[in-house]
């Protein structure tokens, strides 16, 4: 993985790499992708994936409103808000 | 160069479950910010989904109605990005395996005629919250109230050809959702809101041009403003010798204008992959024939039995059919009155009007089936003339008074009695001797005049057909 | 009283030689002792533990005698503890305290269990050192030099250090069975499905299990009486009934089939581990049991395969850390994107970034199918592999981890420390119990035998490992400086 894909990923996930961190965030991960590498080794092909070891389905809920308005207690821990909103730096569209 | 316009819908339907998606949490629409928001929806850690079972009925409803393939197995994907109003930093949502398949629409045509419309798919999803971008000066505001949400997100194949049938596919869809009662439908609230994705390419070929994609546009009049622009600004811009970028656009309704959304700068890779959080969805044959046969009858069917039993025109069908409060209330009438063609004309004109005139749903009429019946028996029984009807209905708009209380009370029933009639006619004649001769000496058209009259003097209460006879008798005799 | 482990706890209370309230103030002492250096406790609950403990005390004057009753235990700060600070062992989470209990939380707690504290972690269960905690690295109590393993390893440091008789923790490829291992006490890892993740923040959700430490399979029988069932508000709990772990401790070793993978003694494992395994085999050997070599012929690929799935599935999991709605938001936001970036890039520590890069760029277009599809159809295979293998055996026995615990620092390269959980990654990628017992020393430091069942095996491998102790002393032997306590 060189650094312009390390920086798309980074984009994707927003974190920041740093470009004196760069060289070694690269080298890292290239050693980890070498180790994933080696899933290439067998042929899985006709292999169905497995998503989940539970061979189960989904359970329904049924519509009913269970929960009551927090908002209070759950706005108090978020690091800025105003007015019973959320507040992040200004959003353009 | 002549062109055409190719058009595809995204159009996302609100379900009107009780609770969320996948929380216990209220869909109530209009509450203060954030109050219906909790843990769940706030992407606490550690909070994990369950999926609503009436929101994926819903889904199935929908499906049957429109002659889909059910999915027996769906799954449930996660799609990835950032957004504030996302609060997971990931949106819930199903992508290879939607709960809903391939089916169609019905879409009558300008000129008559119909045409079928393909639906791609329509998978299960969460709503997000709102960005309120006006609240501060300093920054946005988000209220996370209608984050998780039930959306049902119908696809439609490039099957459209014009802004109008955009409108009549997307009028069909929320005729749809509203006789399923799986959604309000209501465009101005967001409970159903379109995409359209628009190109157009030179009239017969076989090729798509590049398309672009409008986003959120809120009502059916600007689908087709929306559209209508977009196709007129592709057109100019092709043939000024340009090209067409594929985007995103935005529909500005006061500027009657799309214009490319900012702040999408960066391309985005979805990386969607099936939610651990939940498990397959299974939909067993059971399920699907149980929901099958609570399905109601939807419009389609019910504007050809209505044609068919109750022999109405096609534009009174159309009409009386278009949502299913509407279709229920005409048939109560016509039961209980006994006369399809009259209750067909009552409802659609003078109750439409006064539904109108109030600003009201039919939900809220404020006359009853049952009042609206007697009202026409007592037409048809010769009680009161028809015009006189008219006075009766307003009555029972601004009154709790049923229809004989009303006749009764105000003498409005009609005269039939020949004698009575008989002295309003010669009152008349003595009265306007000047007219009486000049139909004498073959002035036909002045017996309207007379007739008028002699109603007016009987305070509409006389029966028109008998005034008409005698003074006809009198007047040659 | 410290070196006790919850069994004879659970009998000494209901024999009143001392009270709840006692107990709990002989831990939290030994934790005001012994947690400055062991660093395994991230915080501490002093007054309501007290006050839970005389509660605790009150109820079984009353007449209660469920067994946990009045136990000390230590949560991994991983579960959400409603009005307790709950980090996850990360920047990002220090000051989050949850307005809300995970169900293991509320299930203990129902069980009269009385909670002490929250232990360290390595950051959200990334790392097999315990060294990626944002609160800096657990000590292993058998030599303070050496890691505690991970990710629980606060967890099991409070346990083997004598500072709380149980721990919760959780295992997404090793992160229970390991710390278990380094430091000689007893790890057991459920069944997926078998215990609610409600609550427990979440690092792989397909892989994610919460489970005991203890020092005893006995104990770990009790802490699962009460931690297993469905929890409705967890989809992929599941709805199966929760058997009587105690009742069946006691079922003989004879005729039980063992099998003894292959692949779990390969080269890397050290030799004196592999004496003390091929020692504890021979044990249930002796007691009638068959021992039987199996392959299982994928078991090379599942560190592999783990490194795209548990990444792919933590790269997501972590987007809700945004600095919106709770946790670290970096100062002064220029935009939404520096929010974003610099909240996340200063809340979260190298390694946590590192697996979401990975896990991001598994997921990311043009590379679904080589990684992410991949994984998963290997993990088909893998979970081939065990079925396969539990057609002819009844459980599958090797090391829980090639040799004993490392020095701190040891392991700077991240490829040299994922391949720590070589023989337990497989068991999490098929969803299957697993559990390590301790086995032995090398030059001075424990390790485990891990013992692995089929789905929903639990009460099997429960009973195998306390007959194992029954047969040997090995989870007796705690650090020295443990057993020198007042007891």
């Amino acid at each position: 993985m060189d650094k312009s894909e390390i920086d798309k990923i980074a984009t994707l996930a927003r974190l920041r790499v740093s470009p004196a961190e760069a060289d070694e965030v690269a080298t890292r991960i290239g050693g980890i992708l070498t180790l994933i590498d080696q899933m290439q080794s067998v042929d899985t092909a006709g292999v169905e994936p497995l998503a989940h070891p539970l061979d189960a389905v989904q359970r329904l809920r049924a519509d009913e409103v269970t929960e009551t308005d927090r908002r209070d207690e759950l706005l108090a821990l978020a690091p800025s808000s105003r007015d019973g909103l959320f507040l992040v730096p200004k959003v353009i569209e | 160069m002549e062109w055409e316009t190719v058009i595809g819908l995204e159009v996302h339907v609100q379900l009107s479950t009780r609770s969320k998606l996948f929380s216990g949490t209220s869909t109530a629409f209009g509450a203060e910010p954030n109050t219906q928001a909790n843990i769940y929806d706030l992407a606490m850690p550690g909070t994990l989904p369950v999926l609503n079972g009436e929101a994926l009925r819903m889904a199935v409803r929908f499906g049957l109605a429109i002659g889909a393939e059910i999915s027996r197995q769906s799954i449930f994907d996660r799609k990835n990005y950032f957004y504030p109003d996302l609060p997971k930093g990931y949106q819930t949502s199903q992508l290879d395996y939607p709960t809903v398949g391939r089916g169609s629409i019905v879409i009558p045509l300008d000129g008559g005629g119909e045409k079928r419309i393909g639906v791609t798919r329509a998978h299960m999803e969460e709503d997000a919250g709102k960005s309120l971008h006006e609240a501060f000066t300093d920054g946005s505001g988000i209220d996370l109230n209608r984050a998780g949400t039930p959306l049902l997100e119908i696809v439609s194949e490039p099957d459209l050809r014009s802004a109008k049938e955009a409108v009549a596919y997307l009028k069909k869809l929320h005729s749809i959702v509203r006789y399923l009662d799986i959604s309000d439908g209501d465009m101005s609230q967001g409970s159903m809101r379109c995409d359209a994705n628009v190109s157009i390419r030179p009239m017969g070929a076989s090729e798509f041009g590049t398309r672009t994609e409008i986003k959120n546009i809120n009502s059916f009049r600007f689908v087709e403003k929306a559209i209508n622009f977009e196709a007129r600004r592709q057109r100019e811009l092709l043939e000024d010798g340009g090209e067409i970028t594929q985007e995103t656009r935005l529909y500005d309704s006061t500027r009657d204008e799309t214009r490319p959304m900012r702040g999408k700068e960066v391309a985005n890779d979805y990386r969607y992959f099936p939610e651990p959080d939940l498990l397959p969805v299974v939909i067993d044959d059971k399920l699907i024939e149980q929901i099958r046969t609570e399905l109601p009858e939807l419009p389609d069917a019910r504007r050809q039995r209505f044609a068919a039993e109750y022999g109405l025109s096609p534009y009174d069908a159309d009409v009386l059919t278009a949502n299913r409060e509407m279709a229920d209330y005409f048939e109560r009438v016509a039961t209980a009155c006994g006369d399809a063609k009259l209750a067909a004309n009552w409802v659609s004109v003078e109750l439409q009007a006064l539904l109108n005139r109030e600003n009201l749903e039919i939900a809220d009429s404020p006359i009853s089936t049952a009042n609206l019946a007697t009202l026409i028996q007592r037409i048809k029984d010769g009680t009161i003339s028809g015009k006189i009807a008219k006075t009766v209905f307003e009555q029972l708009a601004s009154g709790d008074a049923g229809v004989d209380e009303i006749i009764e009370q105000q003498g409005l029933r009609q005269v039939t009695d020949a004698g009575e009639i008989e002295k309003l006619i010669d009152q008349v004649i003595a009265e306007n001797a000047p007219q009486a001769q000049q139909f004498r000496n073959g002035k036909q058209q002045v017996l309207g005049y007379l007739v008028g009259q002699a109603m007016k003097l009987s305070k509409g209460k006389a029966n028109p057909a008998q005034v008409n006879q005698l003074l006809r008798d009198k007047l040659e005799s | 009283m410290l070196r006790l482990n919850v069994t004879e706890l659970s009998a000494e209370l209901s024999r009143g030689a001392f009270s709840s309230v006692e107990l709990v103030r002989a831990c939290l002492e030994r934790i005001q002792r012994r947690n400055p250096s062991l660093n395994a406790f991230i915080s501490i609950c002093e007054e309501s533990a007290l006050a839970e403990a005389a509660a605790a005390d009150a109820a079984r004057a009353a007449g209660d005698s469920k067994p946990l009753l009045g136990i000390p235990l230590a949560h991994k700060d991983i579960f959400c503890t409603r009005g307790l600070a709950t980090t996850c062992g990360s920047r990002m989470l220090r000051d989050f305290v949850p307005p809300y209990d995970a169900g293991v939380v509320e299930r203990l707690r129902g069980a009269g269990a009385v909670l002490i504290g929250k232990t360290n972690m390595d950051e959200f269960a990334m790392g097999s050192s315990n060294e990626t905690s944002f609160f800096g690295p657990a000590r292993n109590p058998h030599d303070p030099g050496r890691v505690p393993g991970g990710s629980s390893g606060g967890s099991a440091a409070a346990v083997a250090g004598g500072l709380c008789p149980m721990a919760t923790g959780t295992d997404t490829g090793g992160s229970i069975r390991q710390p278990a291992s380094f430091c000689g006490i007893t790890g057991f890892k459920p069944s997926y499905g078998r215990v609610s993740r409600w609550g427990m923040i979440a690092f792989a959700s397909s892989l994610d299990q919460a489970g005991t430490l203890t020092r005893s399979a006995a104990d770990a029988a009790l802490m699962m009486r009460a931690m297993a069932g469905l929890d409705p508000r967890d989809s992929t709990s599941v709805d199966r009934p929760v058997e009587d772990y105690a009742s069946e401790l006691e079922r003989p070793l004879r005729g039980l089939r063992v099998g003894v993978p292959a692949p779990h003694f390969a080269e890397g494992l050290s030799p004196g581990v592999e004496r003390g395994i091929r020692a504890a085999l021979a044990e249930l050997e002796k007691a009638g049991a068959e021992l039987i070599d199996i392959d299982l012929p994928n078991n090379h690929l599942s560190v592999p395969a783990y490194y795209v799935v548990a990444p792919a599935e933590a790269s997501a999991n972590l987007s809700r850390y945004d600095g919106v709605r709770y946790g670290h938001r970096c100062e002064n936001p220029v935009d939404l994107d520096d929010l974003y970036t610099r909240s996340r890039s200063e809340g979260f520590g190298d390694e946590v970034k590192r697996r979401i890069l990975v896990g991001t760029y598994a997921l990311s277009a043009g590379y679904y199918d080589a990684y992410y599809r991949k994984a998963q159809r290997i993990r088909r295979l893998i979970r081939r592999d065990f079925t396969e293998a539990f057609t002819k055996v009844d459980v599958i026995a090797g090391p829980t981890s090639p040799h004993v615990a490392f020095p701190h620092g040891a392991k700077a390269d991240p490829v040299e420390m994922y391949l720590e959980d070589i023989f337990t990654i497989a068991v999490n990628l098929a969803g299957l119990p697993g559990i390590s017992v301790p086995a032995g020393f090398e030059d001075g430091l424990p390790f485990g035998l891990q013992i692995i069942g089929p789905d929903f095996g639990e009460a099997r491998l429960l009973n195998v490992a306390h007959q194992f102790q029954q047969l040997t002393d090995w989870h007796r032997r705690l650090p020295a400086d443990a057993a020198g306590e007042a007891s």
